[in-house]
């Protein structure tokens, strides 16, 4: 078997796991930190419960993240080790300071987060909840400055086949990284609001009227409603600087397979890369033009500028359309939970019900919108100085293939036994409602005993 | 040899490298080697001996991704190189990594029933990474050599470091614990010091007699003379630790974490004496480090991160152990 797409599925398959962790880690730790200062503020043990409750999901998505973490780093090496040949010298420290920077003081003081509670005072506590999400988004910052310069790499030349920096601000702040990080870290916040309103929403199915219960499902309705419209046009301005510095990933994204004037925006087709054109399209007359050029006579670049250069059409295509769709469905979802939160105080049985598998949307839109990037990117592994194909390791196909059916096995077992315990956890926390203990919490509102 | 930044550059990060391998065996080697001994534990007593490891496995861990970002990042050839001979033993530590870091957290999360199914899944991943990361480093002490001899070399040194991992945890568990179980943990420490004794001499053995050039470089006069405070300081810490183990636990729980050091000092002697046989290799008589190495102004724009950071992380680790110290309890999320 052909090792290089044996690697790529590999890979995908690996980063696809691995991103459904700090989707969620990344803004959980902020919630923490929200759900604390208000318990900090009002002394209100419900948001503790609250706390208490989420915490745990955050624990387990961290070591989830941290493990799948681990297996991306090695696998640089053991599959594509060209690429750290030809870009090392600038993919090498992008990574070393995710490392040093941000892993480090999340991992460390992880432990104090989660276990110290009685341990430290609620001084330190708190401290240590704003480093461990401040850690968590450093992460991102790096992580998504490095895949940025693979996108729209600046700041470097070639000397003998190897990238060399000349400009470590252009090379971190490249141009496609404010609107990749806003539009991540949005997502990020998405993802975890509907994870809690969702999870919330089971916790009312079950019965539960709690404080705790109704302090999550508001936070998580509220900041939802409050970013679908913020990410909506963070996602727009990032599309239209994709069309200013990787054109031929919006023609695969719009299926227009012409450069022209009076492009129609593609609702629904299946794109046919061998003929060059779509098949049961259904479209909207000038749509993409208005859309990308403010004009129905703005000319979007089409597929023929970029033959054998651009990528597979059909997976960017409904890629994005995935997304944009998952987008508009929360959109409309939140703000009806908003509603009837505001309005009524109330959540109709039909809308719960909707909420639950919701809750799954965030990682749905995220993967997918990734899934538009990434392949977005190909033939490149980075654009105009890699080729993915010239970036594969000398690894024989059949360690290959047993490698990565083994990680599809570990992963969906593990993906199913992460979904088991959230809802273990969400329907034990209907179970005990208000009445479960908080040792050192109920005591002494604002202080913990110290144990020795 | 010309003292210039692109010389001293590559020689700073193998260092630091060094010191973040060494780091991680000690630290993730007890961690590891209570997953071993889960084998041998009861069900009260694994969860004293997870309470013993809960808030620090994390961190641990984070060194390993250190060791390997600053092989990736500063020798990226030897990245490509190392990792892509060792694909099989590389994938199955990352399996056994990813089982152990899961079960860690879910054997605390599941409904009750479901919690044994979890703690041998944390066993068998815990022994799996170990024995993996024993059999990589036979390999790459052979320089390599996947032959049928590199082969069982290399399974003798995943069982030695299983043990020696084995011996890391128990000697943990006499700092962490009392009573009943820290009596146990002495008698798993005494079994596993007797693996890892034969094994270190396996290795230092075989070292020189299969790389002429290490050979050279250990035993010739002087060198042999300077060298000798290694094996010879080795022995005597692990007679002297065989003898203490017939007199732990002592009253008041004095010298608790005395068998800790004392493994800890017989790991860096070890390590330092590796070091030595491959300098200055990264890839044993393939690639030096500075073939290896990336270009100068990269691994000084890292090392200016490096300097700041690493003093901090040191600092916060040790404050972190600090805030945990003493016998472990009850693990909670309060």
């Amino acid at each position: 078997m052909d090792p290089l797409i044996l690697s790529r599925i590999q890979f995908g398959a690996n980063i696809s796991f691995h991103i459904l962790f700090p989707a969620i880690t990344i803004a959980l730790g902020w919630m923490l930190l929200f759900f604390k200062l208000r318990y900090n503020a009002t002394g209100d043990t419900a948001w503790m419960r609250a706390y208490f409750t989420w915490v745990k999901v955050f624990a387990l998505s961290f070591a989830m993240g941290v493990v799948s973490g681990v297996t991306m780093s090695f696998q640089f090496g053991t599959n594509w080790p060209g690429y750290m040949e030809t870009v090392g010298n600038i993919a090498g420290p992008l990574l070393a300071y995710e490392i040093l920077t941000a892993f480090f003081l999340e991992a460390a003081f992880l432990g104090i987060m989660l276990f110290g509670f009685r341990r430290v005072s609620n001084r330190i506590h708190t401290l240590a909840t704003v480093l461990v999400a401040g850690g968590t988004t450093l992460s991102a910052f790096w992580i998504i400055a490095l895949n940025s310069w693979m996108q729209t790499p600046v700041g470097f030349e070639m000397r003998d086949g190897v990238a060399h920096a000349t400009d470590w601000w252009a090379i971190v702040f490249n141009p496609s990284m404010p609107y990749r990080l806003v539009h991540m870290l949005l997502a990020s916040s998405l993802t975890v609001s509907f994870l809690i309103a969702g999870l919330s929403a089971l916790r009312y199915l079950y019965g539960d009227r709690s404080e705790s219960m109704w302090k999550a499902l508001r936070t998580g309705v509220f900041t939802a409603a409050i970013l679908i419209p913020i990410q909506i046009f963070a996602g727009d301005q990032h599309g239209l600087n994709t069309l200013e510095h990787q054109p031929q990933k919006i023609a695969a994204m719009e299926a227009n397979w012409n450069t022209g004037p009076n492009v129609p925006l593609v609702l629904f087709a299946l794109p046919d890369e061998a003929a060059r054109e779509n098949k049961f399209e259904l479209t909207i007359p000038d749509g993409a033009s208005l859309i990308l050029r403010h004009s129905a006579s703005g000319v979007v670049p089409g597929l023929n500028d970029y033959a054998g250069n651009h990528p597979p059409v059909f997976p960017v295509f409904w890629a994005f359309r995935i997304m944009v769709g998952t987008g508009v469905l929360m959109l409309v979802v939140s703000w009806s939970a908003a509603f009837f939160l505001k309005r009524r105080h109330s959540l109709p049985r039909p809308l719960a019900l909707v909420m639950v598998p919701m809750a799954l949307s965030g990682w749905l839109a995220t993967l997918a919108g990734w899934y538009t990037t990434e392949i977005g990117r190909q033939p490149w592994l980075v654009t105009g100085v890699l080729r993915t194909v010239d970036a594969v390791g000398p690894v024989a196909g059949s360690q290959v293939a047993l490698s990565l059916a083994v990680y599809l096995i570990l992963y969906a077992l593990l993906l199913i036994a992460y979904l088991g315990v959230l809802v273990y956890l969400a329907l034990k926390a209907a179970k005990d409602g208000d009445t479960s203990p908080l040792p050192g919490v109920l005591d002494a509102p604002l202080s913990q005993p110290a144990a020795k | 040899m010309t003292l210039d930044w692109p010389t001293l550059l590559p020689l700073i990060f193998a260092g630091l490298m060094g010191l973040a391998i060494l780091i991680y065996v000690i630290l993730d080697g007890f961690d590891l080697g209570i997953g071993i001994l889960f084998a041998a534990a009861e069900d009260a007593e694994q969860d004293t001996m997870i309470a013993a490891i809960g808030p620090f496995w994390d961190a641990n861990e984070t060194w390993l991704v250190l060791a390997v970002g600053l092989l990736l990042v500063a020798f990226p050839l030897a990245h490509g190189t190392i990792l892509t001979a060792l694909y099989i033993p590389v994938f199955l530590l990352l399996v056994g990594l990813i089982l152990r870091g899961v079960a860690f957290d879910f054997r605390a999360k599941v409904p009750a029933g479901h919690k044994h199914r979890w703690n041998r899944i944390f066993f068998l991943g815990s022994i799996i990474a170990s024995l993996a990361q024993g059999y990589m480093l036979g390999i790459y002490v052979l320089g390599l050599d996947v032959g049928l001899g590199g082969m069982a070399f290399g399974a003798l040194v995943a069982l030695c470091l299983a043990a020696a991992y084995a011996a890391m945890g128990a000697a943990w568990v006499i700092y962490k614990t009392e009573g009943e179980l820290q009596k146990k943990a002495v008698l798993w420490l005494r079994r596993a010091l007797v693996l890892t004794a034969l094994g270190m001499v396996a290795v230092s053995l075989a070292t020189p007699l299969a790389s002429p050039r290490i050979f050279d470089k250990w035993f010739v006069w002087p060198a042999m003379l300077y060298l000798s405070p290694l094996p010879v300081l080795s022995a005597v810490l692990f007679a002297w630790l065989w003898r203490q183990t017939f007199h732990l636990p002592k009253a008041d729980d004095r010298h608790a974490l005395t068998p800790f050091l004392t493994l800890a000092a017989i790991f860096t002697l070890g390590f330092a004496g590796l070091a030595w046989s491959f300098y200055p290799f990264v890839v044993p008589d393939r690639l030096t480090i500075w073939q290896a190495a990336s270009a100068p102004e990269s691994l000084a724009i890292i090392l200016a991160g490096t300097v700041v950071v690493l003093p901090i992380i040191i600092f916060y680790s040790f404050y972190a152990y600090r805030v945990f110290g003493g016998k472990a309890t009850d693990l909670t999320y309060d």
